[in-house]
């Protein structure tokens, strides 16, 4: 089996069994990862360019150490630096980034859509690294990744999302997945954040943190983007924490094998107490090391698909 | 046409006198360890393993390796070869590999075999032991335990059918 595209766009686009290969194809990259050569050479010969027109140090390190692994040759280009500034289109910089032979372009862009527009105009694979507010794809693989290593599996496990619902990608490409795979999701925060038209996606949806949480396998916590603070979402990150900030006491509704996740970078004391995050119930590292694994695994096979 | 070439029977015996000539070769099983290439040469592995535990008393360490990502053809095919998980649970450093694969042919799998368990470490030695050995090399691989020769003509295919996949033991030619 082989993915149908030569391009991940999004988790809206995979069916099950594509994600399934994903996932399966990682746990082989993961242990390639535990060696004291963390280096293959299936991909020697071709380049990746990591194009981000957004600022972001995790994505991008992980995509460039996961290219890295897999022998490619990486160009970072940061569009601060670059000829955008001076007005070209995203297309001419494709277009030009293609021309000196990329065969992978990673994108990050403020605006949803982005990646789909590029795929569908130039021949190189183009990898999601976050849209907007619409996905970031290999996130909730990572995430997937992540839980079935912990639990198992993923179907009929329940799973809480807590945070801002409304303006993340990383949780919308989540929904889609989990739900792709079977999982019962619950979506928790202030109503201004997760309004109720989400329920139309097949989610239950919560204000209250602590009903929200009671009996759930797995907490995957937000980012609370600072930047949307003043704004009328929430009156305060204080009060903020007061009703949706995970604290030990909350935790302890959850099953008590319940892990905790986060896409980082975290606010501690706004969204997650410290304690919480330091906890050993906290698989956050974890997510850092299986994101460098799941994207192997999503760079080595986009490119065996024909352009 | 296909026609079997060997039965369980067979099998069994060819697996028995591969672990006495390891055995024989290496003086003992002390600084062994068995790897088998997925998938194949996994279930290989396994049996002469659990043949060397009845012969010497010890139990010894079986690993798996995926060669997918050390593949020479993996430009020229049109679709990525599955990755499966290696796991060699013993120090490599300085230990005897015995690299176990079901069938021998071009002997390219046996090169990214190699390279593979290179990255794993430093090994004393690589030996290699195929329970099928059908010819057509394209490198310059030659194993060190054999199973069976069998002399194939380049249209033909030798399929080993083992139990662990679920079907009966046997190796047949078509």
């Amino acid at each position: 089996m082989s993915l149908r595209s030569k391009d991940l766009t999004g988790i809206k686009d995979l069916s099950a069994e594509e994600i399934g290969l994903i996932l399966e194809t990682a746990a082989g990259f993961k242990d390639v990862l535990g060696r004291d050569i963390k280096k293959v050479p299936a991909l020697r010969g071709r380049t990746t360019v990591n194009l981000f027109y957004e600022p972001s140090t995790r994505t991008r390190t992980s995509f460039e150490v996961a290219a890295k692994r897999l022998s490619t040759d990486v160009i970072n280009i940061a569009i601060s630096t670059s000829s955008v500034v001076k007005g070209e289109t995203l297309l001419d910089t494709a277009k030009t980034v293609l021309a000196l032979g990329a065969d992978i372009i990673v994108i990050r862009h403020n605006c949803s859509g982005t990646p789909h527009f590029l795929a569908k105009n130039i021949n190189a694979s183009v990898v999601n690294a976050g849209d907007g507010t619409n996905e970031h794809p290999t996130q909730a693989l990572l995430d997937l990744f992540t839980i079935n290593e912990r639990k198992g599996r993923i179907k009929d496990l329940e799973i809480a999302i807590v945070g801002d619902i409304l303006h993340s990608r990383v949780a919308k490409s989540d929904i889609y997945a989990l739900l792709k795979l079977g999982a019962k999701i619950r979506l928790i925060g202030p109503p201004a954040l997760v309004p109720d038209c989400l329920k139309d996606l097949g989610v239950r949806i919560y204000t209250d943190m602590n009903a929200g949480l009671d009996g759930a396998d797995v907490i995957m916590m937000l980012r609370i983007q600072l930047e949307r603070q003043g704004k009328g979402f929430f009156p305060s990150t204080h009060e903020y924490f007061r009703n949706w900030g995970l604290t030990a006491a909350r935790v302890a509704r959850a099953k008590e094998d319940a892990i905790i996740m986060h896409p980082g970078p975290m606010n501690r004391g706004i969204e997650i107490a410290s304690e919480v995050a330091d906890s050993s119930r906290s698989v956050i590292l974890d997510q850092v090391t299986n994101g460098i694994a799941v994207r192997m695994a999503v760079l080595y096979l986009v490119s065996g698909v024909q352009g | 046409m296909s026609k079997e070439l060997l039965d369980k029977t067979d099998i069994d015996r060819i697996i028995t006198r591969m672990a006495h000539e390891i055995i024989e070769r290496n003086k003992g099983i002390s600084s062994l360890c068995l790897v088998g290439i997925q998938r194949g040469g996994v279930h290989i592995a396994r049996r002469i393993s659990a043949k060397l535990k009845e012969i010497e008393g010890r139990e010894i360490a079986v690993g798996t390796l995926d060669i997918a990502l050390y593949r020479d053809d993996i430009n020229v095919r049109k679709e990525q070869p599955v990755v499966r998980r290696t796991q060699v649970p013993c120090e490599i450093n300085g230990i005897i590999v015995v690299l176990v694969d079901d069938v021998l042919f071009t002997g390219r799998s046996i090169r990214a075999a190699m390279d593979a368990i290179m990255d794993l470490g430093r090994p004393s030695a690589i030996q290699l032991a195929v329970l099928v050995d059908r010819g057509h090399r394209e490198l310059p691989i030659k194993a060190d335990f054999v199973g069976k020769n069998i002399p194939t003509s380049m249209d033909e295919t030798v399929t080993v059918q083992l139990t662990e996949d679920g079907t009966k033991d046997s190796v047949v030619l078509e």
